[in-house]
């Protein structure tokens, strides 16, 4: 009989951490006498200068790259451990897809670094950071809406909702009662969720296409309260001068009497800070929320989501008590909105309810649709191309919303199940040592 | 008594599928309901797990009224459900499949159970991390009744699990449900087509048409039972022979 456990990385990150902590020591050592001790011609004789910035960052790039290169081997290790297993436990387990498995987790990394290192590359040029910042903000959509459509399988129309719910929380509060972006972060999430669980409470019920249209009047209904509502949300006109988020209380603006962000680190300032602020922040917001679905979906609350999405009686005679499953989903998946919503308002300083049409609904759902339904890598693919097809089609004036549409109707026939339609299992188990 | 359904009515939509029927099952045994198709067995199976709810009688689960109960309620009490159909979770992994039917249980005997599972049905060890959707009808079920057993469950409810397999798997299948009774003790409840396999195997038996208990007795009894036999065995014998 087998043991079973869960596949580990060969090396803790502790062990990593300290290997490259040795490395960097020993560059340390070879760094004083070779980089931070040098000497200068002062009038005619021989000085010993020190140059201690150059000496620290040759440590600091050892210590990273240390790190990094550990990491890919220790990975690249992994992987070929697993598969050797997985073979030699189940021959017919290691034929059933999971091949495509390390290849994509490559391509999840690559994204990231790419993502991490954006900025540095485009530092002065705004456009590429903006465009960059929205396609996140997408991403996160997509990831929240992938736990209510793609994991738990009710087919939601109505998600901007909970993404106006987040804006305007923040708007009201920023606006009326100076609030932070760090204070209302939170309170805009559980505002967005609470929203979630009342559309949620009446559509228990309902599956499929009758879901899809309740959803489409909620959304419908939240943007119409927020034209008509004028005292609230201001109305058409919206809510205007929305303060931006802050560095830990520090300021992304022209220098004034108070400590800003240029001067507190001794820059100076320039208007892309707050562009590139804006971009890490919302990668920071996408990759808490990433991680956030990915370990909820191993937790048995996801395994009941997917389950509920495969066959909800079987799952009631389980003993799943339906109602809080699918209300958690869209508790989660509206939270994740709400939060989008927050940076969304924080990053344009304006909103309005012609932010919040359908419109956008229909493209998070297509980003989810399209990606390959649960797939979380699939979502971050399927938002670049929505995001920037119709940005790279600007060239085509009017025929870019046609080229848009062609292309999504591309992907569907090339490939009905989304971009990646593969499912990662949530466990994997591998034999140990000689199991049969 | 373990469980018991007394005068049970039940309706689908407009159809008056059940017409007060009583049924009983004892701690230990294997009782079979056959009937022929549409005679509303799997109404009776599921109108216990209150889907579609008993429109009038009673259904007593250990001492405790559970005809009002929730779905999920009721499963909590102990009954687990192997559906018609199978209704595994097609694109979860096998051991996924079986962690949901763990839902119930304490999480530190899942190894334990996951284990007895493994040797009841080493096939689903071979295919642990496979797609339940890509396994074959036969090992679909095996997965099915190997769910619902990993609650650890008081009362196993068997809804047509020969249908659509192989006369191997049958056969197979059948020897599971007598060694679950015999020799672990489960009390099973077993709804059949294929009257012949239910009947050898059962304690005692109902037999159902058109919404009601036609006849009862010990599963020797109503196999030996002529009416029985020209209803329900000959056409059955015949059609296994020609398959």
């Amino acid at each position: 009989m087998a043991t079973l456990v869960l596949a580990t990385h060969t090396i803790s990150p502790a062990a990593r951490f300290k290997d490259a902590v040795a490395v960097a020591f020993i560059a340390l050592l070879l760094g004083i006498p070779m980089i931070g001790l040098t000497t200068v011609d002062q009038g005619g004789t021989l000085r010993v200068a020190t140059r201690w910035p150059t000496l620290f960052a040759f440590v600091a790039v050892a210590f990273a790259g240390r790190l990094i290169l550990r990491f890919a081997i220790d990975q690249f290790k992994a992987h070929q451990l697993t598969r050797e297993r997985a073979v030699d436990v189940t021959t017919v387990a290691s034929a059933s897809g999971r091949a495509a498995s390390p290849l994509l987790t490559w391509v999840g990394w690559a994204a990231l670094g790419v993502a991490l290192t954006l900025p540095i590359f485009f530092s002065d040029n705004r456009y590429v950071v903006d465009t960059a910042t929205t396609v996140l903000i997408y991403v996160m959509l997509g990831w929240g809406l992938n736990v209510v459509v793609g994991l738990a399988g009710l087919l939601d129309l109505g998600y901007v909702a909970f993404y106006a719910v987040g804006a305007y929380t923040y708007g009201i509060l920023a606006t009326q009662f100076g609030w932070s972006f760090w204070e209302a972060l939170p309170v805009a999430g559980a505002m967005a969720a609470t929203f979630g669980v009342i559309l949620g409470w009446p559509t228990l019920r309902l599956r499929g296409d009758y879901l899809a249209i309740v959803t489409l009047g909620f959304g419908e209904i939240v943007r119409v309260i927020l034209v008509n509502w004028t005292e609230l949300s201001g109305g058409p006109n919206g809510i205007a001068s929305i303060p931006r988020p802050t560095f830990f209380g520090l300021e992304l603006k022209p220098p004034g009497d108070d400590p800003t962000f240029a001067s507190f680190f001794g820059l100076e300032y320039s208007p892309s800070h707050r562009i590139i602020f804006l971009y890490y922040l919302i990668l920071a917001l996408a990759l808490i929320t990433n991680v956030f679905v990915s370990r909820m979906r191993k937790l048995p609350i996801g395994r009941a989501w997917e389950a509920m999405r495969e066959d909800e009686i079987a799952c009631k005679a389980m003993g799943i008590n339906a109602r809080n499953v699918k209300l958690s989903a869209f508790a989660i998946g509206a939270m994740l909105g709400g939060f989008a919503g927050v940076f969304f308002a924080a990053r344009m300083g304006f909103i309005s309810p012609e932010s919040f049409t359908f419109s956008e609904s229909a493209i998070i759902l297509a980003i989810v649709v399209l990606g390959g339904m649960g797939s979380q890598l699939g979502v971050v693919l399927a938002a670049l191309v929505l995001v920037l097809l119709p940005e790279l089609g600007r060239d085509f004036a009017e025929y870019r919303m046609l080229l848009f549409g062609a292309a999504m109707v591309m992907i569907m026939v090339w490939k009905p199940g989304g971009i990646l339609a593969h499912r990662e299992p949530t466990m994997r188990y591998v034999a140990e040592g000689d199991s049969r | 008594m373990m469980l018991q359904l007394s005068g049970v009515h039940a309706h689908y939509g407009s159809i008056h599928a059940l017409h007060g029927v009583d049924v009983a099952v004892q701690v230990g045994e294997v009782v079979t309901l056959i009937g022929a198709n549409g005679a509303g067995k799997s109404t009776l199976m599921m109108s216990i797990f209150g889907q579609p709810r008993a429109s009038a009688g009673r259904i007593v689960f250990d001492g405790e009224d559970i005809t009002a109960l929730p779905t999920h309620e009721i499963a909590r009490r102990g009954i687990s459900l192997v559906p018609e159909g199978r209704r595994i979770f097609p694109r979860m992994t096998v051991i996924e499949n079986l962690q949901m039917g763990a839902v119930l249980g304490e999480e530190m005997n899942f190894a334990v159970d996951l284990k007895r599972m493994y040797a009841l049905f080493p096939i689903l060890e071979e295919r642990c991390t496979q797609s339940a959707g890509t396994l074959s009808g036969g090992e679909q079920q095996m997965l099915a009744i190997a769910r619902a057993l990993m609650s650890r469950p008081q009362l196993l409810l068997l809804d047509e699990p020969s249908l659509g397999l192989a006369p191997l798997y049958i056969k197979k299948i059948f020897q599971i449900v007598r060694e679950l009774n015999r020799e672990h003790g489960m009390t099973i409840l077993l709804v059949e087509q294929n009257a012949h396999h239910a009947l050898r195997v059962a304690h005692r038996a109902y037999v159902l048409q058109h919404g009601e208990i036609i006849l009862s007795g010990t599963g020797s009894e109503l196999l030996a039972s002529p009416e029985v036999r020209a209803a329900y065995l000959e056409a059955g014998q015949k059609t296994e022979t020609a398959a």
